[in-house]
């Protein structure tokens, strides 16, 4: 009974780090420079992005029985447009004025490739439980790339962090964070940030190995 | 990948292989009425909010930029004359009439919309008609340089330059400090392009909209505020 | 390009040696730019020479972290940071926060060059990089310009130089327009002396002509650059602008005033001529001229900037590939018959 449960966690775990699907499969890129100038949007998109993505997998990964493969594409997209759909006319109900932020994106994460990705490479093949915790992992990994995006952008780009003035008055914006030349260079940043890190712990690992062999 | 007994990917593969065309229809139009309900009763569920958020933004800004109201109604222009219509289905376009305490008209709430800098800027601004001034303006929609063009709401002194401005012969926007005219606004440094772009949409909503204020037969619009369904 | 000097050289005919290399290339264009630069010290005093600095520092800095640790020395050595942080310091207005011109150092370096695969892979000239960028960030210290200090109040400091890091700059009210700009917004033209000798507000290293050409001569002596390029983009400013001098004097500043101001000459001269960014082949230098002469007047009389040199530069480095492609020049023995259908 424990090999299921460790495997349910490295599917969750996967999509944090090692297959992190902005900065090691770097999908979602729309949303992903458009909607990070601060760390409030991040949220949002990111949250609801989290949403759709493990209410379709879920669903998917519960009737694929029932799905003929033919239609399956089809099915999916109808899947993700519902969640879409809800999850829109609720944050527009409910945070008016970040959904206006928002704008064309929400209803523009239909179009996401990350969500459809895992319909078709996941959930349509494993378990519920274990879609479940892809579809939560790689959503997870997907808010926290969007939440560093736009942490990054806003404490540059507006001296704040979710609208709390770090710097005190005399801060001079960098007017660049916000517009989207500011989107490229931080996302371009991060990734040069996040294989420097990859790297340096494959390294790591190698000359652990190394050692491993050597007093072996 | 999984190793669980029951479902490996192989057991999905051993589904019949050639299903009718009949149950591929059935499935998505299954999975069609399904979603249209789930989005339908999600929208009527969500609608009230949504447009009752709309509607408390636009009085607000109404109640913004005509100082001293006590109650709104939304007027449109119909065969040649304003006439009260609450309901926003007809396609006509609306301004809202600000009245004071003893029912007077005071101006009207006059939305405009026109190019910015990046995007369309869509605005509402007060019109007083007895003194030919706009009495204030109020960003509703813009998507301006954050940091420069987004001054435009962000930067007081701006927003307070419509406040008494005069509409004659036409508002102009002139280089930050040297606005000396009753109709000049001192344009915001740096967003030069942004500041004349909330000018011309003014100016374009006065032009569609002055003469048919000022259409004989006068103040169609005070015998109108009679009817106390306007919900105010 | 790990290989500095070779000692052995395999090529066809022509052999004959150029004793050029970078680190020599680099050293004129840094003794063409000292009278310029040491022009713009005297106008605008200390602050102009801390800025230089810190651009240069920046730019250094930045090299020196991120290149492998046997490359370093090297290409320290050659001096190419070094000529691109004081292009990009001469290009800052003097009243610009000491902060800024640092980072603006380290925009040039990283995003103008490194990124791209170091010397000689860059797609854009690096100090217009790093310009660009400030000029994105901050687009209000980039714009403010400080009138000439002169000598004797050297020492006089302004207080928006010593801003803190990342803090806004108070600016005392010694705010003043540029040539460009009083003739942009007001109508108003400087007298062509003043213009010659540097006597306007502008850029550190921009304001005087007369030494800016002299560098330019200097450095076209030395066969460091390419002559057509400046010649080209002078040639097509003046002419444009006598056409339009000539069809409403009123409305358009004449021509001689057009070459004189702003970052013209200054980005003619040492800007859009550096040799990586610009084309190889005679005919696509002088089509990269003009092109970046037409682009700087679109910009300047048409735009909704006074300047327009930087973004006309840049965007004729984008298009440098393309012209090389295309300005080939023919084969030797080969028609352009057969040489349109060699394509095919």
């Amino acid at each position: 009974m424990s090999k299921p449960r460790a495997d349910a966690y490295q599917e969750f775990i996967k999509g944090l780090w090692r297959e992190n699907p902005v900065f090691a499969q770097v999908l979602g890129m729309c949303p992903m420079l458009a909607v990070t100038n601060s760390a409030v949007n991040a949220l949002a998109m990111g949250g609801a992005t989290f949403f759709v993505l493990v209410a379709s997998s879920l669903l998917v990964a519960t009737l694929k029985r029932w799905i003929p493969r033919q239609v399956r594409i089809s099915t999916y997209v109808i899947i993700i447009a519902t969640f879409v759909t809800v999850t829109d006319y609720t944050l527009q109900a409910l945070i008016p004025e970040i959904h206006k932020e928002l704008g064309a994106f929400i209803p523009l994460i239909v179009a996401n490739c990350l969500i459809l990705g895992r319909q078709e490479s996941f959930a349509s093949r494993q378990p519920v439980r274990l879609a479940l915790m892809d579809a939560a992992g790689m959503g997870a990994g997907f808010l926290f790339a969007l939440l560093a995006l736009g942490s990054v952008r806003e404490v540059l780009g507006e001296g704040a962090w979710f609208g709390i003035d770090l710097f005190g008055p005399g801060f001079e914006p960098w007017v660049i964070m916000i517009l989207p030349p500011g989107g490229f260079l931080t996302l371009g940043l991060l990734l040069l940030l996040f294989s420097w890190i990859a790297e340096r712990r494959q390294r790591l690992a190698e000359r652990l190995a190394e050692l491993e062999t050597q007093t072996r | 990948m999984s190793q669980d007994p029951d479902l490996t990917p192989a057991a999905s593969d051993t589904r019949p292989a050639e299903p009718t065309s009949l149950r591929l229809v059935t499935a998505l139009s299954l999975a069609g009425l399904l979603s249209g309900i789930i989005i339908v009763s999600v929208y009527e569920a969500t609608l009230p909010t949504i447009t009752a958020y709309q509607a408390r933004m636009l009085r607000e800004a109404v109640f913004e930029v005509l100082p001293g109201i006590e109650r709104i109604q939304r007027l449109v222009y119909r065969d040649g004359i304003l006439v009260a219509e609450d309901a926003e289905d007809t396609d006509d376009e609306a301004i809202f009439g600000g009245y004071g305490g003893s029912g007077e008209l005071v101006g009207y709430a006059i939305p405009s919309a026109g190019p910015g800098f990046q995007d369309t800027i869509r605005l509402l601004y007060g019109y007083l008609p007895s003194q030919r001034q706009v009495s204030g303006m109020e960003i509703l929609e813009s998507r301006e340089t954050p940091g420069l063009g987004d001054k435009i709401y962000k930067d007081q002194s701006f927003v307070d330059a419509f406040r008494g401005l005069a509409i004659d012969p036409e508002i102009r926007a002139v280089k930050k400090g040297t606005a000396s005219a009753v109709n000049e606004v001192d344009a915001i440094t740096g967003a030069t392009i942004s500041s004349k772009a909330v000018v011309r949409i003014i100016n374009e909503g006065n032009q569609r909209w002055l003469a048919r204020l000022a259409v004989p037969g006068d103040q169609p619009t005070e015998e109108r505020p009679e009817p106390p369904a306007t919900g105010g | 390009m790990k290989q500095q000097d070779p000692r052995l050289l395999v090529q066809p005919a022509p052999l004959l040696k150029q004793p050029l290399t970078t680190s020599m290339a680099m050293f004129d264009v840094l003794l063409a730019l000292a009278p310029a630069t040491l022009a713009g010290i005297w106008f605008f005093g200390l602050g102009a020479l801390l800025i230089l600095l810190a651009s240069v520092a920046g730019a250094l800095l930045t090299e020196w972290t991120f290149l492998p640790a046997d490359q370093r020395r090297g290409q320290i050595a050659n001096g190419s940071a070094l000529v691109t942080g004081l292009l990009l310091g001469l290009s800052l207005p003097p009243s610009l926060p000491l902060w800024m011109a640092f980072l603006g150092g380290v925009a040039s370096i990283g995003l103008g060059k490194l990124i791209w695969g170091g010397l000689g892979y860059n797609l854009f000239n690096p100090a217009l990089v790093g310009r660009a960028f400030l000029l994105a960030a901050f687009p209000v210290a980039m714009t403010t310009w400080s009138a000439q200090t002169g000598p004797a109040d050297f020492f006089q400091l302004a207080s928006s130089n010593l801003a803190a890091p990342l803090m806004h700059a108070d600016y005392d009210g010694l705010s003043s327009a540029t040539p460009l700009g009083l003739m942009k917004f007001q109508q108003e033209s400087t007298p062509l002396w003043e213009l010659v000798i540097g006597k306007t507000s502008g850029c550190i290293g921009e304001t005087s002509g007369l030494l800016l050409i002299l560098g330019g001569l200097f450095l076209a002596f030395r066969r460091d650059l390419d002559w057509r390029i400046p010649v080209s983009i002078l040639l097509t400013v003046a002419i444009l602008a006598t056409l339009l001098f000539l069809i409403d004097p009123t409305r358009y500043p004449d021509p001689i005033f057009a070459v004189f101001a702003g970052s013209l000459l200054f980005g003619a001269i040492y800007m859009a001529s550096d040799p990586v960014t610009s084309p190889i082949t005679p005919r696509g230098a002088w089509i990269f001229g003009i092109g970046v002469g037409l682009l700087v007047v679109l910009i300047r009389y048409f735009g909704g900037f006074p300047e327009g040199v930087m973004y006309a530069i840049l965007l004729m480095n984008a298009a440098t590939p393309l012209i090389d492609r295309y300005s080939q020049p023919r084969v030797f023995g080969k028609g352009l018959e057969s040489a349109r259908s060699g394509h095919e």
